[in-house]
């Protein structure tokens, strides 16, 4: 095990974002082109949806509270109110699948990140 | 007592504690005690986030609440679903990445200080009291009404049971306990919804031309506003359903149990599929309940509406069903509190007693013992709180809880992983401002003080005026981590030594050498 750290440190890429006792150099490693490009990506995907769901769901509180438009009849006597909690359903679901699709995409960026700067 | 339901609640007992024996000979090490030595797989932890989820105030409490006052029961089940949206996008994978046993350590990878993580185990210890409280007093209450017991003899079979699976199967017989009750929950819930649905000729639409005229609150029945009056209410309940999830240590630890982020992530998923067909599933309990027992019988049982579900199982499946609910109430109900238990001990004895007192210097056996002595202690404690509590109104006691969470532990969390600045001061400032703020005014709110007599502790006119102070409470927190930020800031404090370390761990899930 020692042996093989040893080894490794000795094909260690000196460009590698590392300070001198041979930990990872934080500080370096976030300001790497690859890193900031996966935050700014994350960043970008999740602000718009957290702010959606959040604006979306606290609508229904505001409609249901201060007017009187979701009390209309939308299908037979399910109110709009109904199909309005319905859709925060579907809404979870639909956010939920498109979360985990995306996600993959950063796993790999993550894992690259890795390769490329972390592993030797 | 029928006979099938003694046979269906020792079967429960007993499997359970099968499942402890079982789970008691790969329990070793604190990592094993705490967090199952993170071997569940997505699944698994999806299905246990569920049951330790839906305790019974999801089950039973809206199940009643929808079949008294129609939609606006129904505003539970929706945030409580919603909030898994702030847990998948926002919290799980860093905390994972991050984190260890518990939410402290995860705040403690960025900031070290001592006081960050004694205040993050008080917040934790506080709220899984106040938890744990409803919880039991809810649980005595119930298997009182269920099996004709006292109320002392409820609670302490309930204590003894969580404390056997806390002490002797750790995190793995917890996890496997709420699993089996995530299944017999859905079973249960499905069956009955399918039999209320028959009973509604399988017409969706047309049950809800029905409900329309089924109980005395009219039309109003299918709007919002039965309950909620005041809009301003209404948000603060809502704000606190969406975000206290992610600040509940309980959930929070439940994604320590697998192995990285990526399973943490797909256990969300799993869960956000179970517990939403789930919380659809209420309106099918709510609604049938107030068609085919009334809220007449209901209210009967119990003012709150608690027993509906039950009471809607025996009309459409007779004793049978009524037993089989009844024991899945019961289940409900111990897999909440072992999950409960093993997260305060979680505080005390790793945070507070491992971390803080001993500086990390302790051994495996010290620090499975010291969990051990951790969990009996918040076990008899909440035990003994519970016995001298049985009139207290357990709703706002959960209410209470989520409040907290959101307002002590979420501004932190997010702003842990996501703030540059975010300092040691504003740590402690947000953690203790949003506990404190959310305590008092409660203790001030009309579920303390009520003009009507009987209502609440104390007659008189609330200082605040809503039930649930959220909507003030939560802004506080954050609002006390910048301004603490801030005034740390100027004392030069260190404000970016771990972020560096802190942001590529949480994003990356890369450990260190």
């Amino acid at each position: 095990m020692t042996i093989e750290l040893q080894e490794a440190e000795l094909k260690r890429d000196p460009e590698l974002p590392r300070t001198t006792d041979g930990k990872l150099d934080y500080e370096r490693i976030i300001e790497t082109p690859e890193f900031k490009h996966l935050v700014k990506k994350k960043n970008r995907f999740l602000t718009p949806y957290v702010i959606a769901f959040f604006a979306i769901y606290l609508l229904l509180p505001i409609l249901t509270g201060y007017t009187s438009i979701l009390e209309t009849r939308a299908i037979g006597w399910m109110t709009w109110t109904w199909v309005y909690a319905f859709g925060l359903f579907v809404m979870v679901w639909v956010f939920t699948q498109i979360y985990v699709k995306k996600a993959r995409d950063f796993d790999k960026d993550v894992d690259q990140i890795i390769q490329k700067h972390v592993r030797d | 007592m029928s006979m099938i339901s003694i046979a269906i609640f020792f079967a429960v007992i007993l499997l359970t504690l099968y499942i402890t024996y079982w789970a008691a000979k790969q329990t070793q090490t604190a990592s094993d005690f705490y967090t199952a030595g993170g071997s569940l797989t997505g699944w698994q932890n999806g299905m246990a986030i569920a049951g330790d989820y839906l305790s019974a105030a999801s089950f039973l409490g809206i199940a009643g609440a929808i079949s008294l006052n129609g939609f606006d029961g129904f505003y539970y089940s929706v945030g409580f679903l919603t909030a898994y949206l702030v847990v998948l996008f926002l919290i799980a994978e860093p905390l994972r990445n991050l984190g260890k046993y518990t939410m402290a350590d995860m705040i403690g990878s960025r900031f070290g200080a001592k006081k960050v993580r004694g205040a993050a185990a008080l917040n934790t210890i506080t709220i899984v009291l106040f938890y744990m409280l409803a919880q039991l007093v809810g649980a005595g209450a119930l298997i009182k009404l269920l099996f004709g017991i006292d109320y002392w003899i409820s609670v302490l079979i309930v204590g003894v049971m969580m404390l056997i699976y806390v002490l002797f199967g750790g995190m793995t017989a917890t996890s496997w306990v709420q699993i089996v009750k995530a299944i017999l929950l859905m079973i249960g819930t499905i069956v009955i919804s399918f039999l209320v649905l028959m009973k509604f000729n399988f017409n969706f639409v047309g049950m809800f031309d029905i409900m329309r005229t089924a109980t005395n609150h009219g039309e109003s029945f299918l709007h919002s506003g039965v309950v909620y009056k005041d809009p301003i209410g209404l948000i603060s309940v809502l704000l606190a359903l969406v975000l206290g999830t992610a600040g509940l240590p309980h959930i929070l630890m439940r994604f320590f149990t697998v192995k990285d982020a990526k399973t943490a992530r797909s256990s969300v998923v799993y869960a956000v599929w179970i517990i939403g067909i789930f919380y659809v599933l209420t309106i099918f309990l709510g609604f049938g309940a107030a068609k085919f027992v009334g809220s007449k019988a209901i209210i009967a049982e119990n003012a709150a509406g608690n027993m509906a579900a039950p009471m809607l199982a025996g009309v459409l499946g007779g004793d049978a069903l009524e037993s089989f609910v009844a024991a899945v109430a019961f289940a409900t109900i111990l897999a909440v509190v072992a999950g409960l238990v093993l997260s305060g001990a979680s505080a005390i004895a790793h945070d507070l007693y491992a971390e803080i007192i001993m500086k990390g210097k302790v051994t495996e056996k010290q620090q499975v013992k010291a969990a051990r002595i951790a969990a009996i202690s918040v076990g008899i404690v909440s035990i003994l709180l519970a016995l001298g509590s049985e009139k207290l109104n357990v709703a706002f006691l959960v209410s209470l809880a989520f409040c907290i969470a959101a307002s002590a532990n979420v501004p932190t969390i997010l702003l842990t992983i996501y703030w540059r600045k975010f300092n040691t001061t504003g740590t402690v400032a947000s953690m203790l401002t949003g506990l404190i703020t959310a305590l008092v005014l409660v203790a001030v709110s009309p579920n303390v003080i009520n003009p009507v007599p009987g209502a609440a502790f104390f007659v008189g006119d609330p200082l605040f005026p809503f039930v649930n102070p959220a909507i003030v409470s939560i802004p506080a927190g954050f609002l006390a981590a910048i301004v603490g930020t801030y005034i740390g800031a100027k004392r030069h404090e260190e404000a970016e030594v771990a972020y560096a370390e802190v942001r590529f761990k949480a994003e990356t899930g890369y450990r260190g050498l």
